[in-house]
């Protein structure tokens, strides 16, 4: 297969359609009402046996149940503070009918056919708010067929009709003698019956019989993580293990030209020095040795990356007069409905704003690392990554290690926020271990390299016109965006399919707000600068924007924002409660005392519902802004673990105040100014707002609750600024000197 | 070759006496609870207790640490049961986890001198530590719960700390 056609077909595999040979109809059992058995297929007869040599009896793919009663399921996601290795697994638990005293949780391996997520097209991913969004279904549905398997394996034993027997909590019930038996016990003698029973959607609890989905069971990562046991990427060892350290090129696109690494070289410990195709990396006995010789690299780079022409300020300027110019159609119609320019010219008052983000970094916790082995063809890595599939491509398709003789393990994740997908530190281990083949690397990042080498936001430009009628009433939106395309890097088969539209880029200016005629508009620049994934993606600015003009037409329609968002919202019960309940939580209807506003924004993004209000202040002496308070109420649909979502919508809101506040990667020809916390300041404690969330349960398929806290925190703030100083903020970061008086 | 007590035990490293105390202890000690976030003391990732002070590993070198008491996440208690960690359990603090061993460990530092700090007392002690998961509220929920159940049992589990150190080095326990 040519590298192209084999791109292609990864590629396809990230956001649906099928890849390599794994057959689509076992991720779409759910969708289709089709026996459930069939998605375990040919992988279960071989790790059913596996299972079986170590005494453990697996009725499916997912859960494997052990003679003393101990059942360990798999958590098919990545773990990186989301809670999804316990609510994942509680769904199978759910449905299997399991006392969870006794489950035990495992990192799945990488098989994608049994363990891949419908919403990635079974690739093995976690982002993009898809992990419950994805498993909801398929995992229940393999906890109800593990059920239904110890049901028949008693019945048969007792000799009695399966429709006879039912299940309590870890055990098999027969009422009518009276009868029990432990699942422990059913697996020293079930065997997986020839054909699984067949399960469908409609066989699944209704929310109303949950008894641990929406109970608050604790987090099965919690105890190992506040005693210092806790395994990430970082404090993989093992015998022998060395360490690497890779200098990466100043400027993206650059490659190193000419190496002069004999001061690198006498740093004791040093084992080897490596010539990479994108910077220098060495190998050495220990970390700090690593690091050093890696400050004493010299190395001339050449010069002469499309990047080096990249200037944030020169950038922003030329992005917003591309998004203003509103002849330039040169753009990709990302959404089109009805006839917004036509509209707009029978509007009678227009409402015009432009909008710029600049990039911003993930800054998790853990900096980038990865282990690697590499064994003649084989290579096993040990990453904390949120896909094992770009790992997977990273080293097969990439590197060119046959699909088979890669194995890969998810480690714990010290923070993703997306920079985990992406692949880029595994390729430094995969090659440094090539090069002491035998032994295991572990390649760690300094802070200077994950704040210079990360895949940031993009930086944007967008412009939004809201055409409104006499009354008030939006009749037309039209909203620009420019920047580089994320897709277009990171899944180019996706977006060549998609006709150039860029699904994380523009995300967010989807909108439940009724509006006849609307237009979304993605304009695409190519700098060479790549971009990513950062936590809710578009949703960080494009509701900036929408929720910030929203606001600005409520006030000239002289409205309330609430009872403006409120009619925009008729039909759309949901939203209308959420936003209902935070005003009822923050008292939005009262004066805050002289010096203190509220700000209102409501998000409808990943199926959720987030209504939130921040009570603001302003330094008119230096212009800071300072935020309170927090109120957010939200709608998960069906809250699996409701402690869990609070928390989440918690952390989307710190990560979101922080950003607007102080985040900024800024480019000087090509090369990142910052460096490291001093330069590239985050939220601490004493920055950090009260926050209080009320999770509203709904009987809905349940969306994503990992993102959706950020997209509202900056238009929220920027309203509740504009009451206090009159001032819109159009900016991120927001620039708090202009609200100086 | 540089020698220190770690938790109670004797350890020495065969490492140059500039390596931060960090790598002595995740990569030659094996104690990897200790996180490595920023190596220029911004992020309080990599916070121990070094004769009972709270101290940043990262820029801390092995030469300033010879024949002092470090202690670890590992050696905080002798059963992962000081109150600051089951409180941190109680409130289900951690997020992704990764910086939270520093922030108890600074936590355990405010406590040992302060058993019944104010909420503008935490704020003010552990603004060094960063979350990027923004669990800052439920850590100070998590303080003012280890202090509150601390101080309703007797003798206080805060007086002591550190495996086979039998707290003589914290201030509070001089104090007492």
């Amino acid at each position: 297969m040519s590298q192209t056609a084999m791109q292609n077909e990864w590629v396809l595999g990230f956001e649906g359609i099928s890849y390599q040979g794994v057959s689509r109809r076992a991720f779409l059992l759910s969708g289709a009402g089709v026996a459930f058995g069939v998605a375990f297929g040919g992988t279960l007869a071989g790790m059913s046996e596996a299972f079986a040599q170590s005494g453990q009896f697996a009725p499916n793919g997912w859960v494997r149940v052990a003679t003393d009663g101990t059942v360990t399921i798999f958590s098919p996601a990545s773990e990186m503070g989301q809670g999804v290795m316990t609510s994942m697994p509680l769904l199978l638990a759910e449905e299997m009918d399991l006392d969870w005293s006794r489950v035990k949780v495992e990192q799945a391996p990488y098989m994608p056919k049994v363990f891949g997520n419908p919403r990635f097209g079974g690739g093995m991913t976690t982002g993009a708010s898809r992990t419950t969004q994805g498993y909801y279904d398929v995992i229940r549905l393999a906890g109800l067929q593990g059920r239904l398997i110890m049901v028949q394996a008693a019945a048969e034993k007792w000799g009695v009709p399966a429709s006879e027997v039912s299940t309590e909590p870890h055990f098999a019930v027969h009422r009518a003698s009276g009868r029990r038996m432990g699942y422990g016990e059913i697996a020293s003698f079930a065997k997986v019956p020839a054909e699984s029973p067949k399960v469908d959607k409609s066989q699944l609890k209704p929310m109303s019989q949950h008894r641990l989905i929406g109970k608050d069971v604790g987090r099965v990562d919690v105890p190992s993580k506040v005693v210092g046991q806790a395994i990430y990427g970082i404090d993989v060892r093992m015998p022998g293990i060395l360490y690497g350290a890779v200098l990466r090129a100043p400027v993206q696109g650059e490659k190193p030209e000419k190496i002069d690494d004999s001061a690198a070289l006498k740093v004791p410990g040093v084992l080897k020095i490596v010539t990479l195709p994108y910077g220098v990396g060495v190998v050495a006995d220990d970390y700090p040795a690593a690091k050093k010789a890696k400050g004493l690299l010299k190395v001339e780079w050449s010069k002469a990356a499309k990047a080096r022409a990249y200037n944030s300020d020169k950038i922003i300027a030329e992005y917003a007069a591309r998004a203003r110019n509103l002849n330039d159609s040169s753009g990709v119609d990302f959404i089109k409905e009805g006839d917004a320019k036509g509209a707009m010219g029978s509007a009678a008052k227009i409402i015009s704003a432009e909008f710029t983000s600049e990039h911003v970094a993930h800054m998790c916790m853990e900096p980038m690392n990865a282990t690697a082995l590499v064994t003649g063809d084989k290579i096993e890595v040990w990453a904390p990554s949120q896909s094992p599939f770009f790992i997977f491509l990273a080293t097969s398709v990439r590197l060119g290690y046959k699909p088979e003789n890669v194995t890969s393990h998810v480690t714990l994740l010290g923070g993703g926020f997306g920079r985990r997908v992406e692949a880029d530190y595994v390729t430094d281990a995969a090659l440094l271990a090539k090069a002491v083949e035998g032994k295991p690397v572990k390649v760690v990042w300094s802070r200077e390299d994950d704040v210079q080498s990360d895949k940031y936001r993009p930086l944007t430009a967008q412009h939004v016109s809201a055409g409104l009628d006499a009354n008030g009433k939006l009749i037309a939106l039209r909203h620009r965006m420019v920047g580089e395309s994320i897709y277009a890097r990171a899944a180019p088969a996706i977006f060549q399919q998609a006709g150039g539209k860029d699904q994380p880029f523009c995300e967010g200016s989807e909108i439940k707000y009724h509006v006849p005629n609307h237009l979304v508009e993605f304009l695409r620049e190519q700098r060479g600068v790549d971009v990513g994934f950062w936590r809710a993606v578009g949703g960080g600015y494009t509701k900036f924007a929408l929720e910030t003009v929203i606001d600005e037409c409520a006030r000239a329609a002289k409205q309330d924002p609430l009872d403006y968002r409120l009619g925009l919202l008729e039909k759309e019960p949901r939203a209308r409660r959420v936003l209902e309940e935070v005003a009822r939580m923050a008292d939005w209807r009262n004066k805050r005392p002289a010096g203190r506003a509220l700000g209102l924004a409501y998000s409808d993004m990943w199926n959720v519902h987030l209504a939130t209000i921040v009570e603001a202040s302003v330094d008119r002496k230096t212009g800071k802004i300072r935020v309170h308070e927090v109120w957010g109420a939200v709608d998960p649909g069906v809250a699996i673990q409701p402690q869990n979502i609070e928390a989440q919508i918690e952390s989307g809101t710190m990560y979101g105040l922080s950003h607007v506040l102080m985040e900024r990667i800024t480019f000087k020809d090509g090369a990142v100014v910052q460096s490291n916390f001093h330069d590239y300041p985050v939220l601490r404690m004493n920055e950090a707002p009260i926050v209080h969330t009320k999770v509203i349960p709904t009987d809905n398929y349940p969306g994503g609750i990992g993102e959706v806290g950020l997209t509202t925190i900056p238009p929220a703030v920027a309203n509740a600024v504009f009451v206090l100083t009159g001032k819109r903020l159009r900016a991120l970061p927001f620039d708090q000197k202009l609200l100086k008086a | 070759m540089v020698s220190f007590v770690v938790n109670g035990k004797e350890a020495s490293v065969d490492m140059p006496p500039d390596t931060p105390l960090l790598w002595a202890l995740r990569d030659h000690l094996g104690l990897t609870g200790t996180k490595f976030g920023c190596g220029m003391a911004q992020c309080g990732a990599c916070t121990v207790h070094v004769n009972g002070n709270p101290a940043r590993s990262c820029v801390t070198p092995i030469s300033a640490v010879a024949g002092k008491k470090i202690t670890t996440i590992e050696g905080l208690s002798p059963n992962g049961d000081h109150p600051l960690q089951k409180a941190w359990i109680a409130e289900q603090t951690p997020q992704c986890g990764y910086c939270q061993s520093g922030q108890i460990m600074s936590a355990a530092a405010l406590l040992a001198k302060n058993k019944k700090p104010t909420r503008a007392q935490i704020v003010a002690h552990m603004s060094g530590n960063i979350c990027r998961c923004g669990t800052y509220n439920k850590i100070v929920a998590a303080i003012q719960r280890a202090s509150r159940e601390a101080l309703a049992s007797t003798p206080s589990p805060l007086a002591g700390e550190g495996r086979g150190e039998g707290g003589a080095l914290t201030p509070a326990a001089k104090e007492a």
